[in-house]
Protein backbone atom coordinates (compact mmCIF):
# COMPACT_ATOMS: atom_id res chain seq x y z
CA UNK A 1 0.00 0.00 0.00
CA UNK A 2 1.41 3.33 -0.99
CA UNK A 3 1.25 6.20 1.44
CA UNK A 4 1.65 8.83 -1.26
CA UNK A 5 -1.43 10.89 -1.99
CA UNK A 6 -3.12 10.20 -5.30
CA UNK A 7 -3.30 12.98 -7.84
CA UNK A 8 -6.88 13.84 -8.73
CA UNK A 9 -8.22 15.73 -11.70
CA UNK A 10 -11.00 18.26 -10.91
CA UNK A 11 -14.37 16.63 -11.63
CA UNK A 12 -15.35 19.10 -14.38
CA UNK A 13 -12.07 18.42 -16.19
CA UNK A 14 -12.76 14.67 -16.00
CA UNK A 15 -16.10 15.19 -17.74
CA UNK A 16 -14.58 17.42 -20.42
CA UNK A 17 -12.25 14.66 -21.55
CA UNK A 18 -13.79 11.32 -20.57
CA UNK A 19 -16.96 9.24 -20.46
CA UNK A 20 -17.27 7.02 -17.39
CA UNK A 21 -18.55 3.44 -17.49
CA UNK A 22 -19.85 2.01 -14.24
CA UNK A 23 -20.50 -1.51 -13.12
CA UNK A 24 -21.99 -2.47 -9.78
CA UNK A 25 -21.90 -5.78 -7.99
CA UNK A 26 -24.18 -5.93 -4.99
CA UNK A 27 -24.16 -8.82 -2.54
CA UNK A 28 -27.42 -9.33 -0.68
CA UNK A 29 -27.36 -11.53 2.40
CA UNK A 30 -30.71 -13.32 2.56
CA UNK A 31 -32.76 -13.44 5.76
CA UNK A 32 -33.40 -17.17 5.70
CA UNK A 33 -33.40 -18.86 9.09
CA UNK A 34 -30.66 -21.27 8.00
CA UNK A 35 -27.55 -21.29 5.85
CA UNK A 36 -27.44 -22.00 2.12
CA UNK A 37 -26.33 -25.62 2.36
CA UNK A 38 -26.86 -26.67 5.99
CA UNK A 39 -29.29 -26.16 8.88
CA UNK A 40 -27.07 -23.86 10.97
CA UNK A 41 -28.75 -20.68 12.20
CA UNK A 42 -28.02 -17.37 10.47
CA UNK A 43 -28.82 -15.14 13.47
CA UNK A 44 -26.45 -12.15 13.60
CA UNK A 45 -24.18 -11.56 16.56
CA UNK A 46 -23.82 -15.08 18.02
CA UNK A 47 -20.74 -16.13 20.01
CA UNK A 48 -17.91 -17.17 17.64
CA UNK A 49 -18.20 -20.60 16.02
CA UNK A 50 -21.51 -21.52 17.67
CA UNK A 51 -23.40 -21.65 14.33
CA UNK A 52 -21.22 -24.16 12.50
CA UNK A 53 -21.48 -27.81 11.52
CA UNK A 54 -19.50 -30.34 9.48
CA UNK A 55 -20.97 -29.01 6.21
CA UNK A 56 -20.14 -25.32 6.65
CA UNK A 57 -16.78 -26.21 8.21
CA UNK A 58 -15.96 -28.31 5.15
CA UNK A 59 -15.23 -31.44 7.17
CA UNK A 60 -14.59 -34.60 5.14
CA UNK A 61 -17.70 -36.51 4.16
CA UNK A 62 -20.17 -33.75 4.94
CA UNK A 63 -22.76 -33.23 2.20
CA UNK A 64 -24.49 -29.94 1.36
CA UNK A 65 -28.24 -29.71 0.69
CA UNK A 66 -29.71 -26.57 -0.90
CA UNK A 67 -32.02 -24.35 1.16
CA UNK A 68 -35.25 -24.21 -0.89
CA UNK A 69 -36.27 -20.90 0.64
CA UNK A 70 -33.01 -19.31 -0.58
CA UNK A 71 -33.73 -20.49 -4.14
CA UNK A 72 -37.21 -19.01 -3.85
CA UNK A 73 -35.75 -15.66 -2.69
CA UNK A 74 -33.22 -15.72 -5.56
CA UNK A 75 -35.99 -16.25 -8.11
CA UNK A 76 -38.14 -13.50 -6.56
CA UNK A 77 -35.21 -11.05 -6.68
CA UNK A 78 -34.60 -12.03 -10.31
CA UNK A 79 -38.25 -11.54 -11.25
CA UNK A 80 -38.38 -8.17 -9.50
CA UNK A 81 -35.33 -7.16 -11.58
CA UNK A 82 -37.11 -8.23 -14.78
CA UNK A 83 -34.65 -11.08 -15.26
CA UNK A 84 -35.13 -14.32 -17.13
CA UNK A 85 -35.05 -17.33 -14.84
CA UNK A 86 -32.87 -20.25 -15.86
CA UNK A 87 -34.81 -23.43 -16.62
CA UNK A 88 -31.82 -25.41 -15.44
CA UNK A 89 -28.65 -24.29 -13.68
CA UNK A 90 -25.91 -25.60 -11.45
CA UNK A 91 -23.73 -24.57 -8.58
CA UNK A 92 -19.98 -24.39 -9.13
CA UNK A 93 -16.93 -24.49 -6.93
CA UNK A 94 -14.82 -21.35 -6.92
CA UNK A 95 -11.45 -22.60 -5.72
CA UNK A 96 -9.11 -20.35 -3.81
CA UNK A 97 -6.80 -20.41 -0.81
CA UNK A 98 -7.95 -18.09 1.87
CA UNK A 99 -9.05 -19.23 5.29
CA UNK A 100 -12.35 -17.31 5.23
CA UNK A 101 -13.76 -20.48 3.63
CA UNK A 102 -12.69 -23.65 5.40
CA UNK A 103 -13.53 -25.76 2.34
CA UNK A 104 -10.90 -24.00 0.22
CA UNK A 105 -13.65 -23.16 -2.21
CA UNK A 106 -16.80 -21.11 -2.20
CA UNK A 107 -19.93 -22.72 -3.57
CA UNK A 108 -21.21 -20.24 -6.13
CA UNK A 109 -22.61 -20.21 -9.65
CA UNK A 110 -20.39 -19.64 -12.64
CA UNK A 111 -21.66 -19.68 -16.21
CA UNK A 112 -25.19 -20.79 -15.29
CA UNK A 113 -26.67 -18.10 -13.02
CA UNK A 114 -30.26 -18.66 -11.87
CA UNK A 115 -31.32 -15.16 -13.04
CA UNK A 116 -30.01 -13.21 -16.04
CA UNK A 117 -30.79 -10.43 -18.54
CA UNK A 118 -32.85 -8.06 -16.42
CA UNK A 119 -33.15 -4.35 -15.82
CA UNK A 120 -34.11 -1.78 -13.23
CA UNK A 121 -35.21 1.81 -13.87
CA UNK A 122 -33.39 4.16 -11.54
CA UNK A 123 -34.59 7.67 -10.88
CA UNK A 124 -32.10 10.48 -10.38
CA UNK A 125 -33.53 13.99 -9.96
CA UNK A 126 -36.64 13.05 -11.88
CA UNK A 127 -34.68 11.56 -14.77
CA UNK A 128 -34.86 7.80 -15.41
CA UNK A 129 -31.79 5.69 -16.15
CA UNK A 130 -32.31 2.09 -17.19
CA UNK A 131 -29.69 -0.10 -15.51
CA UNK A 132 -29.28 -3.42 -17.30
CA UNK A 133 -28.78 -6.42 -15.06
CA UNK A 134 -26.30 -8.99 -16.32
CA UNK A 135 -27.08 -11.70 -13.78
CA UNK A 136 -28.08 -12.53 -10.24
CA UNK A 137 -26.62 -15.72 -8.87
CA UNK A 138 -26.65 -17.73 -5.67
CA UNK A 139 -23.61 -18.24 -3.50
CA UNK A 140 -22.57 -18.40 0.14
CA UNK A 141 -21.00 -15.85 2.46
CA UNK A 142 -17.54 -16.29 3.93
CA UNK A 143 -16.34 -16.43 7.53
CA UNK A 144 -15.16 -13.38 9.41
CA UNK A 145 -11.43 -12.90 9.95
CA UNK A 146 -9.90 -10.79 12.68
CA UNK A 147 -6.27 -9.89 12.13
CA UNK A 148 -4.20 -9.85 15.28
CA UNK A 149 -0.96 -7.96 15.81
CA UNK A 150 0.48 -5.21 13.64
CA UNK A 151 -1.93 -2.52 12.60
CA UNK A 152 -5.26 -3.33 14.23
CA UNK A 153 -7.78 -4.98 11.99
CA UNK A 154 -5.83 -4.47 8.82
CA UNK A 155 -4.37 -7.33 6.82
CA UNK A 156 -0.93 -5.82 6.43
CA UNK A 157 1.30 -6.20 9.42
CA UNK A 158 -0.92 -8.85 11.05
CA UNK A 159 0.93 -11.60 12.88
CA UNK A 160 -1.90 -14.10 12.67
CA UNK A 161 -5.61 -14.20 12.03
CA UNK A 162 -8.59 -15.57 13.95
CA UNK A 163 -11.58 -16.87 12.05
CA UNK A 164 -15.21 -17.17 13.08
CA UNK A 165 -17.26 -19.29 10.67
CA UNK A 166 -20.75 -18.32 11.89
CA UNK A 167 -21.23 -16.26 8.72
CA UNK A 168 -19.68 -18.89 6.42
CA UNK A 169 -22.46 -20.42 4.34
CA UNK A 170 -25.14 -17.75 4.83
CA UNK A 171 -27.00 -17.41 1.49
CA UNK A 172 -25.93 -14.52 -0.71
CA UNK A 173 -27.35 -13.29 -3.96
CA UNK A 174 -24.83 -11.43 -6.09
CA UNK A 175 -26.45 -8.97 -8.48
CA UNK A 176 -24.23 -7.78 -11.32
CA UNK A 177 -25.06 -4.94 -13.70
CA UNK A 178 -23.95 -4.64 -17.28
CA UNK A 179 -21.66 -1.64 -17.89
CA UNK A 180 -23.65 1.53 -17.28
CA UNK A 181 -22.58 4.05 -19.89
CA UNK A 182 -23.90 7.47 -20.79
CA UNK A 183 -24.44 8.69 -17.24
CA UNK A 184 -21.65 11.29 -17.63
CA UNK A 185 -21.59 13.77 -14.75
CA UNK A 186 -24.45 11.86 -13.16
CA UNK A 187 -22.39 8.65 -12.84
CA UNK A 188 -21.70 9.01 -9.08
CA UNK A 189 -25.39 9.79 -8.40
CA UNK A 190 -26.64 7.02 -10.65
CA UNK A 191 -24.43 4.53 -8.78
CA UNK A 192 -25.80 5.71 -5.46
CA UNK A 193 -29.40 5.79 -6.67
CA UNK A 194 -29.09 2.28 -8.10
CA UNK A 195 -27.87 0.82 -4.82
CA UNK A 196 -30.43 2.84 -2.85
CA UNK A 197 -33.36 1.81 -5.05
CA UNK A 198 -32.13 -1.78 -5.25
CA UNK A 199 -32.17 -1.82 -1.46
CA UNK A 200 -35.76 -0.52 -1.43
CA UNK A 201 -36.73 -3.33 -3.78
CA UNK A 202 -35.02 -5.92 -1.58
CA UNK A 203 -36.80 -4.54 1.48
CA UNK A 204 -40.15 -4.60 -0.34
CA UNK A 205 -39.50 -8.24 -1.28
CA UNK A 206 -38.75 -9.01 2.37
CA UNK A 207 -35.83 -11.28 1.44
CA UNK A 208 -33.09 -9.55 3.45
CA UNK A 209 -32.63 -7.22 6.39
CA UNK A 210 -30.69 -5.20 3.81
CA UNK A 211 -28.75 -3.20 6.39
CA UNK A 212 -25.59 -1.82 4.91
CA UNK A 213 -24.09 -1.10 8.34
CA UNK A 214 -24.41 -4.78 9.26
CA UNK A 215 -23.06 -5.95 5.91
CA UNK A 216 -26.37 -7.46 4.71
CA UNK A 217 -25.93 -5.41 1.57
CA UNK A 218 -22.43 -4.80 0.19
CA UNK A 219 -21.45 -3.04 -2.99
CA UNK A 220 -18.39 -3.39 -5.22
CA UNK A 221 -17.92 -0.52 -7.64
CA UNK A 222 -16.31 -1.06 -11.04
CA UNK A 223 -15.24 2.00 -12.92
CA UNK A 224 -13.45 2.78 -16.14
CA UNK A 225 -13.02 5.86 -18.29
CA UNK A 226 -13.03 6.10 -22.07
CA UNK A 227 -11.87 9.14 -24.04
CA UNK A 228 -14.92 11.25 -24.83
CA UNK A 229 -16.75 9.95 -27.88
CA UNK A 230 -14.97 6.59 -27.90
CA UNK A 231 -17.10 3.50 -27.45
CA UNK A 232 -14.19 1.32 -26.34
CA UNK A 233 -14.29 0.71 -22.59
CA UNK A 234 -11.16 1.64 -20.68
CA UNK A 235 -9.32 -0.49 -18.12
CA UNK A 236 -11.43 -0.88 -14.99
CA UNK A 237 -10.73 -0.96 -11.30
CA UNK A 238 -12.93 -2.72 -8.76
CA UNK A 239 -13.42 -0.97 -5.43
CA UNK A 240 -14.54 -3.52 -2.86
CA UNK A 241 -16.89 -3.31 0.09
CA UNK A 242 -18.27 0.16 -0.24
CA UNK A 243 -20.74 0.03 2.59
CA UNK A 244 -23.00 3.06 2.50
CA UNK A 245 -24.97 4.83 -0.22
CA UNK A 246 -22.98 7.98 0.30
CA UNK A 247 -19.72 6.06 -0.05
CA UNK A 248 -20.86 4.50 -3.34
CA UNK A 249 -21.24 8.00 -4.74
CA UNK A 250 -17.96 9.19 -3.26
CA UNK A 251 -16.02 6.13 -4.44
CA UNK A 252 -17.22 6.58 -8.03
CA UNK A 253 -16.31 10.25 -7.98
CA UNK A 254 -12.90 9.54 -6.47
CA UNK A 255 -12.04 6.80 -8.96
CA UNK A 256 -13.17 8.97 -11.90
CA UNK A 257 -10.87 11.76 -10.74
CA UNK A 258 -7.98 9.38 -10.03
CA UNK A 259 -8.24 7.54 -13.35
CA UNK A 260 -8.46 10.80 -15.27
CA UNK A 261 -5.35 12.23 -13.62
CA UNK A 262 -3.37 9.09 -14.52
CA UNK A 263 -4.66 8.98 -18.08
CA UNK A 264 -4.03 12.68 -18.71
CA UNK A 265 -0.54 12.30 -17.32
CA UNK A 266 0.13 9.73 -20.05
CA UNK A 267 -0.11 6.76 -17.69
CA UNK A 268 -2.31 3.71 -17.89
CA UNK A 269 -4.76 2.24 -15.40
CA UNK A 270 -3.73 -0.91 -13.61
CA UNK A 271 -6.53 -3.47 -13.54
CA UNK A 272 -6.75 -4.10 -9.83
CA UNK A 273 -8.88 -4.33 -6.73
CA UNK A 274 -9.02 -1.14 -4.68
CA UNK A 275 -9.87 -0.73 -1.01
CA UNK A 276 -12.30 1.99 0.02
CA UNK A 277 -11.43 4.00 3.13
CA UNK A 278 -14.57 5.40 4.70
CA UNK A 279 -12.71 7.81 7.00
CA UNK A 280 -10.55 9.54 4.40
CA UNK A 281 -12.81 9.04 1.38
CA UNK A 282 -10.07 7.56 -0.80
CA UNK A 283 -9.25 4.22 -2.39
CA UNK A 284 -5.90 2.47 -2.15
CA UNK A 285 -4.38 -0.28 -4.20
CA UNK A 286 -5.33 -3.83 -3.26
CA UNK A 287 -4.40 -6.84 -5.29
CA UNK A 288 -3.52 -6.78 -8.93
CA UNK A 289 -5.76 -8.80 -11.19
CA UNK A 290 -3.52 -11.21 -13.02
CA UNK A 291 -3.24 -14.73 -14.32
CA UNK A 292 -2.92 -15.85 -10.74
CA UNK A 293 -6.63 -15.10 -10.38
CA UNK A 294 -7.76 -18.42 -11.74
CA UNK A 295 -10.46 -19.98 -9.65
CA UNK A 296 -10.65 -23.23 -11.60
CA UNK A 297 -14.45 -23.17 -11.46
CA UNK A 298 -16.09 -26.53 -12.00
CA UNK A 299 -19.62 -27.85 -11.44
CA UNK A 300 -20.27 -28.78 -7.79
CA UNK A 301 -20.48 -32.58 -7.80
CA UNK A 302 -22.19 -32.75 -4.38
CA UNK A 303 -25.27 -30.79 -5.49
CA UNK A 304 -27.81 -31.65 -8.15
CA UNK A 305 -28.96 -28.99 -10.64
CA UNK A 306 -31.69 -26.48 -9.86
CA UNK A 307 -34.49 -26.54 -12.43
CA UNK A 308 -37.36 -24.24 -11.42
CA UNK A 309 -40.58 -25.27 -13.16
CA UNK A 310 -42.48 -22.59 -15.08
CA UNK A 311 -45.40 -23.16 -12.66
CA UNK A 312 -43.20 -22.41 -9.64
CA UNK A 313 -41.74 -19.30 -11.29
CA UNK A 314 -45.23 -18.00 -12.13
CA UNK A 315 -46.43 -18.72 -8.62
CA UNK A 316 -43.51 -16.67 -7.26
CA UNK A 317 -44.21 -13.89 -9.77
CA UNK A 318 -47.61 -13.63 -8.12
CA UNK A 319 -45.94 -12.82 -4.78
CA UNK A 320 -43.98 -9.82 -6.08
CA UNK A 321 -44.59 -6.39 -4.57
CA UNK A 322 -45.58 -3.49 -6.77
CA UNK A 323 -42.72 -2.39 -9.01
CA UNK A 324 -40.78 0.67 -7.80
CA UNK A 325 -41.92 3.02 -10.57
CA UNK A 326 -45.58 2.24 -9.97
CA UNK A 327 -45.05 2.47 -6.24
CA UNK A 328 -43.50 5.93 -6.47
CA UNK A 329 -46.37 7.13 -8.70
CA UNK A 330 -49.00 5.70 -6.35
CA UNK A 331 -47.42 7.19 -3.21
CA UNK A 332 -47.00 10.60 -4.83
CA UNK A 333 -50.70 10.62 -5.75
CA UNK A 334 -51.78 9.40 -2.29
CA UNK A 335 -49.65 11.92 -0.47
CA UNK A 336 -50.30 14.85 -2.81
CA UNK A 337 -46.57 15.61 -3.13
CA UNK A 338 -45.33 17.90 -5.87
CA UNK A 339 -42.78 16.45 -8.31
CA UNK A 340 -40.04 18.33 -6.51
CA UNK A 341 -41.13 17.08 -3.07
CA UNK A 342 -41.25 13.52 -4.38
CA UNK A 343 -37.86 13.81 -6.05
CA UNK A 344 -36.28 15.13 -2.85
CA UNK A 345 -37.86 12.34 -0.84
CA UNK A 346 -36.56 9.64 -3.19
CA UNK A 347 -33.17 11.34 -3.47
CA UNK A 348 -32.75 11.43 0.31
CA UNK A 349 -33.47 7.71 0.49
CA UNK A 350 -36.44 8.54 2.69
CA UNK A 351 -39.33 7.12 0.66
CA UNK A 352 -39.81 4.06 2.85
CA UNK A 353 -39.25 6.08 6.04
CA UNK A 354 -41.85 8.66 5.06
CA UNK A 355 -44.27 5.89 4.11
CA UNK A 356 -43.86 4.18 7.49
CA UNK A 357 -44.19 7.50 9.33
CA UNK A 358 -47.48 8.19 7.56
CA UNK A 359 -48.63 4.66 8.33
CA UNK A 360 -47.87 5.41 11.99
CA UNK A 361 -50.30 8.33 11.91
CA UNK A 362 -48.46 11.46 10.75
CA UNK A 363 -49.73 13.58 7.88
CA UNK A 364 -47.72 13.28 4.61
CA UNK A 365 -46.46 16.86 4.84
CA UNK A 366 -45.42 16.49 8.48
CA UNK A 367 -43.62 13.22 7.75
CA UNK A 368 -41.84 14.77 4.79
CA UNK A 369 -40.94 17.89 6.76
CA UNK A 370 -39.22 16.04 9.59
CA UNK A 371 -37.35 13.53 7.46
CA UNK A 372 -36.22 15.92 4.76
CA UNK A 373 -35.51 19.09 6.67
CA UNK A 374 -34.40 18.10 10.12
CA UNK A 375 -33.34 14.45 9.97
CA UNK A 376 -31.74 14.51 6.49
CA UNK A 377 -29.59 17.43 7.63
CA UNK A 378 -28.49 15.57 10.76
CA UNK A 379 -27.65 12.49 8.68
CA UNK A 380 -25.67 14.61 6.28
CA UNK A 381 -23.82 16.46 9.05
CA UNK A 382 -22.80 13.26 10.80
CA UNK A 383 -22.17 11.22 7.67
CA UNK A 384 -24.58 8.40 8.52
CA UNK A 385 -27.45 7.06 6.47
CA UNK A 386 -30.79 8.66 7.23
CA UNK A 387 -32.28 5.31 8.22
CA UNK A 388 -29.49 4.68 10.71
CA UNK A 389 -29.77 7.86 12.79
CA UNK A 390 -31.48 6.00 15.60
CA UNK A 391 -34.82 7.67 14.94
CA UNK A 392 -37.65 5.38 13.82
CA UNK A 393 -40.68 6.31 11.70
CA UNK A 394 -42.91 5.47 14.68
CA UNK A 395 -40.97 7.94 16.84
CA UNK A 396 -41.28 10.69 14.23
CA UNK A 397 -45.03 10.07 14.14
CA UNK A 398 -45.13 10.19 17.96
CA UNK A 399 -43.30 13.54 18.01
CA UNK A 400 -45.69 14.94 15.40
CA UNK A 401 -48.64 13.72 17.48
CA UNK A 402 -47.30 15.78 20.40
CA UNK A 403 -47.03 18.80 18.09
CA UNK A 404 -50.58 18.25 16.84
CA UNK A 405 -51.80 18.00 20.45
CA UNK A 406 -50.19 21.34 21.23
CA UNK A 407 -47.71 19.90 23.75
CA UNK A 408 -44.71 20.70 21.53
CA UNK A 409 -43.90 23.30 18.94
CA UNK A 410 -41.45 22.70 16.09
CA UNK A 411 -38.53 24.13 18.00
CA UNK A 412 -39.14 21.86 20.97
CA UNK A 413 -39.74 18.93 18.63
CA UNK A 414 -36.22 19.42 17.27
CA UNK A 415 -34.90 19.10 20.80
CA UNK A 416 -36.81 15.84 21.14
CA UNK A 417 -35.01 14.64 18.00
CA UNK A 418 -31.70 15.66 19.63
CA UNK A 419 -32.66 13.34 22.47
CA UNK A 420 -33.70 10.51 20.16
CA UNK A 421 -30.44 10.65 18.23
CA UNK A 422 -28.58 10.64 21.56
CA UNK A 423 -30.52 7.54 22.60
CA UNK A 424 -32.28 9.15 25.57
CA UNK A 425 -35.43 7.03 25.28
CA UNK A 426 -38.90 7.46 23.84
CA UNK A 427 -40.22 10.89 22.77
CA UNK A 428 -42.44 11.01 25.92
CA UNK A 429 -39.46 10.17 28.17
CA UNK A 430 -37.33 12.84 26.50
CA UNK A 431 -40.07 15.47 26.85
CA UNK A 432 -40.31 14.65 30.56
CA UNK A 433 -36.56 14.37 31.23
CA UNK A 434 -35.68 17.56 29.34
CA UNK A 435 -38.74 19.48 30.56
CA UNK A 436 -39.78 20.34 27.01
CA UNK A 437 -43.55 20.66 27.29
CA UNK A 438 -45.15 23.87 26.12
CA UNK A 439 -46.33 26.21 28.88
CA UNK A 440 -49.93 27.29 28.35
CA UNK A 441 -50.61 27.95 32.02
CA UNK A 442 -51.95 31.54 32.11
CA UNK A 443 -50.31 32.40 35.43
CA UNK A 444 -46.77 31.82 34.18
CA UNK A 445 -47.53 33.32 30.79
CA UNK A 446 -49.20 36.45 32.16
CA UNK A 447 -46.16 37.27 34.30
CA UNK A 448 -43.89 36.95 31.25
CA UNK A 449 -46.30 39.03 29.10
CA UNK A 450 -46.43 41.80 31.69
CA UNK A 451 -42.64 41.82 31.92
CA UNK A 452 -42.35 42.06 28.14
CA UNK A 453 -44.84 44.95 28.01
CA UNK A 454 -42.99 46.79 30.75
CA UNK A 455 -39.66 46.31 29.02
CA UNK A 456 -40.96 47.46 25.61
CA UNK A 457 -43.20 50.50 26.25
CA UNK A 458 -42.82 51.79 22.63
CA UNK A 459 -44.09 48.54 21.16
CA UNK A 460 -46.87 48.36 23.71
CA UNK A 461 -47.95 51.88 22.73
CA UNK A 462 -48.17 50.93 19.04
CA UNK A 463 -50.34 47.95 19.84
CA UNK A 464 -52.61 50.10 21.96
CA UNK A 465 -52.91 52.40 18.91
CA UNK A 466 -54.21 49.41 16.93
CA UNK A 467 -50.99 48.27 15.22
CA UNK A 468 -51.62 44.63 16.01
CA UNK A 469 -48.75 43.49 13.74
CA UNK A 470 -46.32 44.92 16.31
CA UNK A 471 -47.37 42.16 18.70
CA UNK A 472 -44.78 39.91 17.04
CA UNK A 473 -41.95 41.70 18.83
CA UNK A 474 -43.59 41.14 22.23
CA UNK A 475 -44.37 37.49 21.43
CA UNK A 476 -40.69 37.07 20.55
CA UNK A 477 -39.63 38.57 23.87
CA UNK A 478 -41.99 36.29 25.80
CA UNK A 479 -40.84 33.20 23.90
CA UNK A 480 -37.25 34.12 24.66
CA UNK A 481 -38.08 34.54 28.33
CA UNK A 482 -39.86 31.17 28.33
CA UNK A 483 -36.98 29.50 26.44
CA UNK A 484 -39.26 28.72 23.50
CA UNK A 485 -41.64 26.68 25.59
CA UNK A 486 -44.61 29.03 25.56
CA UNK A 487 -47.78 28.41 23.58
CA UNK A 488 -47.32 31.21 21.03
CA UNK A 489 -51.03 31.43 20.19
CA UNK A 490 -52.00 31.90 23.83
CA UNK A 491 -49.23 34.49 24.33
CA UNK A 492 -50.62 36.52 21.46
CA UNK A 493 -54.12 36.38 22.93
CA UNK A 494 -52.86 37.53 26.33
CA UNK A 495 -50.87 40.43 24.85
CA UNK A 496 -53.87 41.66 22.87
CA UNK A 497 -56.13 41.29 25.94
CA UNK A 498 -53.78 43.30 28.15
CA UNK A 499 -53.27 46.07 25.59
CA UNK A 500 -56.83 46.29 24.38
CA UNK B 1 -7.37 -34.23 -26.40
CA UNK B 2 -4.42 -31.84 -26.50
CA UNK B 3 -1.43 -32.68 -24.39
CA UNK B 4 -1.02 -30.85 -21.08
CA UNK B 5 2.07 -28.70 -21.26
CA UNK B 6 4.80 -28.29 -18.71
CA UNK B 7 3.79 -24.63 -18.33
CA UNK B 8 0.21 -25.63 -17.53
CA UNK B 9 1.36 -28.05 -14.88
CA UNK B 10 3.53 -25.33 -13.36
CA UNK B 11 0.51 -22.98 -13.31
CA UNK B 12 -1.70 -25.62 -11.68
CA UNK B 13 0.97 -26.27 -9.08
CA UNK B 14 1.07 -22.56 -8.26
CA UNK B 15 -2.74 -22.47 -7.94
CA UNK B 16 -2.66 -25.49 -5.67
CA UNK B 17 0.19 -24.00 -3.64
CA UNK B 18 2.45 -26.98 -4.41
CA UNK B 19 6.11 -26.14 -4.79
CA UNK B 20 7.45 -28.28 -7.66
CA UNK B 21 11.10 -28.39 -8.73
CA UNK B 22 12.11 -28.37 -12.39
CA UNK B 23 12.88 -32.06 -12.17
CA UNK B 24 9.44 -32.82 -10.71
CA UNK B 25 7.75 -30.80 -13.45
CA UNK B 26 9.67 -32.74 -16.11
CA UNK B 27 8.57 -35.95 -14.45
CA UNK B 28 4.89 -35.06 -13.77
CA UNK B 29 3.87 -33.25 -16.96
CA UNK B 30 4.03 -36.34 -19.22
CA UNK B 31 2.36 -38.47 -16.55
CA UNK B 32 -0.60 -36.08 -16.27
CA UNK B 33 -0.92 -36.12 -20.04
CA UNK B 34 -1.28 -39.88 -20.01
CA UNK B 35 -3.96 -39.70 -17.29
CA UNK B 36 -5.93 -37.08 -19.22
CA UNK B 37 -5.74 -39.16 -22.38
CA UNK B 38 -7.06 -42.18 -20.54
CA UNK B 39 -10.00 -40.22 -19.14
CA UNK B 40 -10.65 -38.61 -22.51
CA UNK B 41 -11.20 -42.02 -24.06
CA UNK B 42 -14.61 -41.99 -22.34
CA UNK B 43 -15.76 -39.25 -24.69
CA UNK B 44 -15.14 -41.69 -27.56
CA UNK B 45 -17.78 -43.99 -26.09
CA UNK B 46 -20.46 -41.34 -25.59
CA UNK B 47 -22.53 -40.76 -28.68
CA UNK B 48 -24.24 -37.53 -29.69
CA UNK B 49 -27.32 -38.64 -27.81
CA UNK B 50 -25.51 -38.50 -24.44
CA UNK B 51 -25.40 -35.02 -22.96
CA UNK B 52 -22.38 -34.00 -20.87
CA UNK B 53 -23.23 -34.26 -17.19
CA UNK B 54 -21.65 -33.31 -13.89
CA UNK B 55 -23.74 -35.68 -11.83
CA UNK B 56 -24.46 -39.39 -12.17
CA UNK B 57 -28.09 -39.22 -11.03
CA UNK B 58 -30.92 -37.74 -13.11
CA UNK B 59 -32.13 -35.64 -10.21
CA UNK B 60 -32.92 -31.94 -9.92
CA UNK B 61 -34.30 -29.67 -7.19
CA UNK B 62 -33.22 -31.52 -4.08
CA UNK B 63 -34.11 -28.91 -1.48
CA UNK B 64 -34.14 -28.68 2.27
CA UNK B 65 -36.77 -26.85 4.34
CA UNK B 66 -35.50 -23.68 5.99
CA UNK B 67 -35.54 -25.14 9.48
CA UNK B 68 -32.71 -24.69 11.98
CA UNK B 69 -30.92 -27.83 13.08
CA UNK B 70 -28.51 -28.05 16.02
CA UNK B 71 -24.96 -26.90 15.31
CA UNK B 72 -21.78 -28.30 16.82
CA UNK B 73 -20.59 -26.90 20.12
CA UNK B 74 -17.63 -24.53 19.73
CA UNK B 75 -15.49 -27.15 21.51
CA UNK B 76 -16.45 -29.75 18.92
CA UNK B 77 -15.98 -27.28 16.08
CA UNK B 78 -12.50 -26.31 17.25
CA UNK B 79 -11.41 -29.81 18.28
CA UNK B 80 -9.69 -30.46 14.96
CA UNK B 81 -8.07 -27.03 14.72
CA UNK B 82 -4.27 -27.01 15.04
CA UNK B 83 -4.59 -23.79 17.04
CA UNK B 84 -7.37 -21.62 18.36
CA UNK B 85 -7.77 -18.45 20.39
CA UNK B 86 -10.84 -16.60 21.68
CA UNK B 87 -13.05 -19.43 20.40
CA UNK B 88 -11.81 -18.79 16.88
CA UNK B 89 -9.69 -20.75 14.46
CA UNK B 90 -6.14 -19.45 14.48
CA UNK B 91 -4.50 -19.30 11.08
CA UNK B 92 -1.15 -17.99 9.85
CA UNK B 93 -0.84 -14.36 8.94
CA UNK B 94 -2.80 -13.75 5.77
CA UNK B 95 -0.96 -12.15 2.90
CA UNK B 96 -3.61 -12.09 0.20
CA UNK B 97 -6.87 -10.24 0.06
CA UNK B 98 -10.25 -11.29 1.24
CA UNK B 99 -12.43 -12.57 -1.55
Amino acid sequence: MSATAETLLPFDDVLAAFDPALGLEVHVELNTATKMFCGCSTVFGGEPNTQVCPTCLGLPGAMPVVNGKAVESAIRIGLALNCRIAEWCRFARKNYFYPDMPKNFQTSQYDEPICFDGWMDVEVDGETFRVEIERAHMEEDTGKSTHVGGATGRIHGADYSLVDYNRAGIPLIEIVTKPIVGAGERAPEVARAYVQQLRELIVALGVSEARMDQGNLRADVNLSLAPKGSDVLGTRTETKNVNSFRSVERAVRFEMQRHAAILQGGGSILQETRHWHEDTGITTSGREKSDAEDYRYFPEPDLVPVAPSPEWVEELRGTLPENPTQRRARLQAEWGFSDLEMRDTVGAGALGLVEETIAAGASPQAARKWWLSDLARRANDTGVEIGELGVSPAQVAAVQALVDAGSLNDKLARQVFDGLVAGEGTPEEIVAARGLAIVSDDGALTAAVDAAIAANPDVAAKIRDGKVAAAGALIGAVMKEMRGQADAGRVRELILERLA
Amino acid sequence: MPEITRAEVAHLATLARIDLSDAELDHLAPQLSVILESVASISGVAGDDVAPTSHPLPLVNVFRDDVVRPSLTPEQALSGAPASEEQRFMVPRILGDEQ
